[in-house]
């Protein structure tokens, strides 16, 4: 733990301090299911190759609001997002804006693993196979062993690549959830408590490789534990009961928080 | 982690390759979504022939083309208390003859013109002075069905178009028939007797009355077995059985015995209540029997459903407070599932009423021209007195038949609406 | 007589309840302390000791009293010894036929003799009825009736007497198992010992109406039943041709791509199809779509038979529709919702979704469910009764006329009762086949879905 407290500290040197460039940025992002209200008013910007945590007691709408980054909601049938939320500049929610395109830009992966019954190698496939990634067998090889070396989880599984995917053990199957993600190469990964069915060597495995795939993409990750927040995370946004409470860099959030709730939150007063 | 860097590959989202390949997969989209719904058309629309085909044919039958004749019974001397020997026959060709000017024709032209009426035409006059013997006194009108050619002709099944020879009716016929209608004697009438008659040989005459009452006590008796026993099954093995191996064997064998084609329930009641029992052959009873047979799986599987989703918080509350098991279940967790399980019941009665293969085999498919009124009587049921007529050649059989399966229909949707209606009115969802 | 005899049990039983009640009430108000049991148990006590023992005598004796009079009138049939079981049977049937009063030709002096022997040991056999039910009635009651009393465990009794009723029901099921297996297996071990085993299973013809003649019976493999299985094959598949992919195609779309509103008016609409009875499907495959099928093979340039395989199964598909419709539709609903939105969180369309992880997981749940629809259509009787043909043929051609082996049940057995011939037997024959066959497909279609389940 004190060497990954480390990396991350260190992590955050390398991060320059000029005008971070935003990734993506929610305006006034309300949602509403049915009649309920679930997210109010919600500003927060997304900064290129950074983590983002999103933290806050369970139904605060820390995850809905992850699963209107790539229109997730839109699966949900009676589901409302109004507001607005931009990736490069360009409105996600805009008619001309075809989804299977966001979410292919935008990955997700979920809080438990949900590796398709499929072999190991299928699921890495499936993604580049469907958007037409790889224009040889050999091109599909290479993006499914880079994923997977990407992911921490070639060295373990690439001598039973055809073996099913759900025969894996819960971190494995999550790594493989990553790696699948990312043989699409999306800009943005979005983990909705992506270790929360995970034992804790297997958490620390995936937070590891979260710090890793920093450089690559921008991650946007929701989760309840708060060590976790400040040990992968450089930016934390603090939700509750639908209100983006505070939003700032992680280290200030854990350490000096502007409002009240967040220190009380962070303190284990609610929640 | 430069390294690592480098291997990023970056995909232009915009190339052109890329949405090419977007364009064909949304193709592929829309053509799994059009498979689907012509799937739905296609079946939705053998529905609405099947069932636009059956009221075309069918809707005909429900009216019968019938002439009113006067018959003068008073001066026909015959004696009130031998009214069934009496010479009906002569007194009816008789007035038969006098409505259409036809007393002065050949033998030959006199029987061709007799053709247009019912042959029964006789007892149903005889019948209906028994019933009412004041008619005896005086001038009174009888209503004759026409008999079955006439009746199609009248409905314009038979065209007059078609060659003399290749059709039923003769010229000479027709210009009776239609001497008949300038007179005003010819009506069509709403068919009760498509209702309240028996089966006949003539299509005109023929009825469902047999069938219906058939169809009747075989379900009476079905529900009085099945019900009973399969609420108590369901009861036994939810709610009392050791689950072991035993139980587990019931519960296969109900589930596969839910599977079982019907016909092998008609040959269980062919060998075991009609040959090793000595059942009587065509009744009601047997054929109940074997509807129960078939019933009784579907019906403990739905009770068992029904009692399983009443929540054990509730017989908790009952064995809490001191009562029995037995007072738990039949004052508290019964009277809760009842509404699931009355409108499985209907529902399942609703099949065992259009079943038809195993009552055929059990003889229902007696030709009988009197109603059932017990258990015992030889009888048909609705769905096999519907294969009789349809393997019936005389033409108002091929509407009659129709006629029928409407009626059938009929019942079924009055059966399945009481069981949506139960359900939406008293079932809960826990 | 016996339904006096149920009329007056059934009033003795409501009696013995309200007097089995007053006097528990009695007996409860007289003595201080507690009771066990309330009146209305004393009272169902005494109705259940009053009428059922005699209820249950009065079943077995209606169940069992036809053949034990027969026997006994048959026993004293002059020249009995010399007849064999067909004319056994002729002969009893012909002496019921004199006691009912249907007389047809005029009978011989020993049928009448018989059918007066008949009816006195129907008299006699009421009287027993009338008074073995009414002593046990008495019985019971009386017993009930002492039994009553302040600390009498009414409750129990009546609770084991539920019990009892509740453990029989339970087999009702078993026992109706056993009875078909049995009565199969006797009949057509009976029509084993007549032809072969070996011929009827492996017979490459099957023409059962030349073996009426007796000196043809079991002759040259006119009992082969491969032809009909072979029918049966070909019209299930064409049956289920048709079924599968509408049923599957028109769940993806119900519960994939409709709109709620859609799928409420649609659903019930398809589940109709189910309820319709198979007679009516027949009855319109005849009138309806034969000949629609005729027409079609004339405008193709083959010529069609009446009562082709295509019609027989085309109908008989549309009647499965609904049935692997709401399988599928209950096998994608039992697929996780995390599996489908991880594939459309990688930016596959709902499409691509379906064919490529919901189709493959709910496979197994689909299969299950198209075994089971198959085992229907190849159990299925009316619609092959009215639209198949009756000679067993081997064509693959969908035009020509096929039989099955429900037709061949039905039309062996239809307006013949006697079980002497080797023509209705053969019925019992197939009925084992065709029992075997679908327990198999039903036993691997239970367990696939089952283990489907258990996977989700």
């Amino acid at each position: 733990m004190n060497m990954m407290a480390e990396t991350t500290t260190e992590a955050k040197q390398v991060q320059p301090m000029s005008e971070p460039s935003f990734k993506m940025l929610g305006r006034n992002v309300s949602v509403h299911y049915g009649a309920k209200q679930a997210l109010f008013n919600v500003n927060l910007a997304v900064r290129q190759n950074t983590v983002t945590a999103l933290i806050g007691p369970s139904g605060c709408g820390k995850s809905t609001f992850l699963r209107c980054l790539n229109r997730m909601n839109d699966t949900i049938d009676n589901c409302r997002v109004s507001g607005e939320i931009t990736l490069d500049g360009q409105d996600i929610y805009d008619a001309a804006i075809d989804v299977v395109e966001l979410r292919a830009r935008v990955g997700m992966v979920f809080q438990k693993p949900n590796p398709f019954p499929k072999s190991i190698y299928e699921n890495v496939a499936y993604g580049p196979r469907i958007h037409g990634l790889a224009r040889s067998r050999a091109d599909l090889d290479q993006i499914v062993e880079t994923s997977l070396q990407k992911a921490g989880l070639w060295s373990e599984v690439k001598d039973r690549l055809n073996e099913p995917g759900t025969g894996l053990s819960g971190g494995q199957q999550q790594r493989l959830c990553i790696a699948r993600a990312v043989a699409v190469s999306p800009e943005v990964i979005l983990m909705d408590e992506p270790c929360s069915a995970l034992d804790p060597i297997a958490t620390a495995r995936v937070e590891e490789l979260i710090h890793e795939l920093r450089s690559n993409f921008t991650i946007v990750i929701v989760t309840h534990s708060m060590q976790q927040a400040a040990r992968v995370s450089q930016r934390t946004a603090m939700f509750h009961l639908g209100n983006l409470v505070e939003e700032n860099d992680t280290d200030k959030i854990f350490t000096n928080p502007d409002e009240q709730r967040t220190q009380d939150y962070i303190m284990g007063r609610f929640g | 982690m430069s390294a690592v860097q480098q291997n990023v590959q970056t995909v232009d989202w915009h190339s052109d390759a890329i949405k090419a390949r977007r364009k064909s997969r949304y193709a592929a989209e829309t053509r799994l979504k059009a498979y689907g719904l012509i799937a739905i058309v296609f079946a939705l629309g053998f529905l609405t022939i099947l069932i636009g085909s059956l009221t075309v044919k069918g809707y005909k039958a429900f009216e019968q083309t019938v002439v009113s004749v006067e018959i003068d019974l008073a001066t026909s001397g015959f004696d009130r208390d031998k009214l069934m020997d009496a010479n009906w026959k002569s007194l009816v060709k008789k007035a038969l003859l006098e409505v259409g000017g036809a007393e002065s024709l050949k033998k030959k032209e006199q029987k061709a013109y007799l053709d247009m009426f019912t042959d029964n035409a006789a007892y149903l006059v005889r019948d209906q002075v028994i019933a009412d013997p004041a008619r005896l006194s005086g001038k009174s009108s009888f209503v004759i069905p026409l008999s079955d050619p006439f009746d199609q002709l009248a409905k314009g099944e038979i065209s007059r178009d078609t060659p003399e020879d290749q059709r039923r009716v003769n010229d000479r016929q027709i210009a009776a028939f239609d001497q008949l209608v300038a007179k005003g004697v010819v009506s069509k009438p709403f068919n009760w007797g498509l209702i309240f008659n028996a089966d006949s040989r003539f299509p005109e005459l023929a009825g469902l009355a047999g069938a219906i009452s058939g169809s009747f006590w075989s379900i009476v008796v079905c529900f009085a077995i099945s019900f009973p026993v399969g609420i108590a099954a369901a009861i036994y093995l939810e709610e009392f059985a050791p689950k072991n191996r035993w139980t587990d064997l019931i519960e296969i064998n109900i589930n596969n015995l839910a599977a079982v084609p019907s016909v092998v329930f008609g040959l269980l009641g062919l060998a075991v209540f009609l040959g090793w029992f000595g059942l009587p052959r065509s009744a009601p009873l047997v054929g109940g029997l074997v509807l129960a047979l078939m019933t009784l799986p579907t019906l403990i599987i739905v009770t068992r459903v029904s009692l399983k989703s009443v929540p054990s918080s509730i017989r908790e509350a009952a064995l809490g407070i001191g009562a029995s098991k037995h007072e738990a279940i039949f004052h508290h967790i019964l009277p809760l599932a009842m509404p699931t399980v009355m409108t499985g019941t209907i529902i399942s009665l609703a099949r065992a009423l259009g079943e038809t293969a195993p009552l055929l085999l059990i003889g229902m498919n007696a030709f009988m021209t009197s109603t059932a009124h017990g258990v015992f009587d030889a009888s048909t049921a609705l769905p096999t007195q519907i294969y009789i007529w349809s393997d019936s050649p005389e033409r108002g059989f091929v509407s009659r038949t129709s006629a029928a399966i409407l009626v059938l229909l009929a019942f079924l949707v009055l059966m399945n609406g009481i069981a949506i209606f139960l359900r939406q009115r008293f079932e809960r969802r826990w | 007589m016996a339904g006096y005899v149920l009329m007056f049990l059934l009033a003795a039983a409501i009696v013995m309840a309200f007097a089995g009640a007053a006097k528990a009430r009695r007996t409860a108000d007289a003595v201080p302390g507690k009771t066990h049991s309330r009146p209305i148990y004393h009272g169902l006590n005494a109705a259940i000791w009053t009428g059922i023992p005699a209820f249950v005598f009065l079943l077995l004796w209606l169940f069992l009293q036809n053949t034990v009079i027969d026997h006994l009138v048959l026993s004293a049939y002059p020249g009995v010894e010399a007849m064999d079981a067909s004319a056994r049977s002729i002969a009893i049937s012909e002496v019921r036929q004199i006691v009912a009063g249907n007389i047809f030709k005029q009978p011989t002096p020993e049928a009448l003799a018989a059918a007066d022997h008949l009816r006195s040991l129907q008299a006699i056999s009421g009287w027993v009825i009338a008074t073995v039910a009414f002593a046990s009635a008495a019985i019971g009651a009386f017993l009930a009736w002492r039994f009553v009393g302040k600390r009498a465990r009414a409750r129990h009794s009546v609770e084991r007497a539920v019990s009892i009723f509740m453990l029989l029901s339970s087999l009702a099921a078993i026992i109706t198992t056993i009875g078909i297996v049995t009565s199969l297996v006797f009949e057509a071990m009976r029509f084993f010992s007549m032809v072969p085993v070996q011929e009827f299973l492996f017979g490459l013809r099957w023409e059962p109406q030349i073996a009426l003649r007796a000196d043809q019976v079991a002759g040259q493999g006119a009992f082969g039943v491969i032809p009909v299985i072979f029918g049966t094959v070909v019209i299930s598949l064409i049956a289920m041709l048709v079924a599968v992919p509408t049923g599957i195609y028109s769940a993806i779309y119900l519960t994939e791509y409709s709109p709620a509103r859609f799928r409420a008016v649609v659903k019930p609409l398809l589940e109709i199809l189910a309820g319709i009875p198979t007679v009516v499907y027949g009855f319109f495959a005849v009138l309806t779509v034969a000949p629609a099928v005729r027409d079609l093979g004339t405008a193709i340039g083959i010529p069609a038979e009446p009562n082709s395989a295509l019609a027989a199964g085309l109908v008989m598909g549309v009647m499965i529709i609904p049935f692997i419709s709401s399988l599928s539709d209950d096998a994608f609903a039992a697929v996780p919702r995390a599996l489908r939105d991880g594939s459309l969180a990688l930016g596959a369309t709902k499409g691509e979704t379906i064919k490529k992880v919901l189709l493959p997981a709910a496979l197994p749940g689909i299969i299950g469910g198209v075994l089971l629809a198959l085992s229907r259509a190849i159990g299925e009787t009316m619609i092959v009764v009215m639209a198949a043909g009756l000679i067993a043929t081997m064509t693959l051609n969908p035009f020509a006329s096929v039989t099955t082996v429900t037709v061949q049940i039905v039309t062996l057995l239809i307006g013949d009762a006697e079980f002497d011939n080797p023509k209705t037997l053969a019925a019992f024959a197939l009925g084992l086949v065709l029992f075997v066959i679908t327990l198999g497909l039903n036993l691997i279609a239970l367990r696939t879905v089952r283990r489907f389940r258990e996977k989700y």
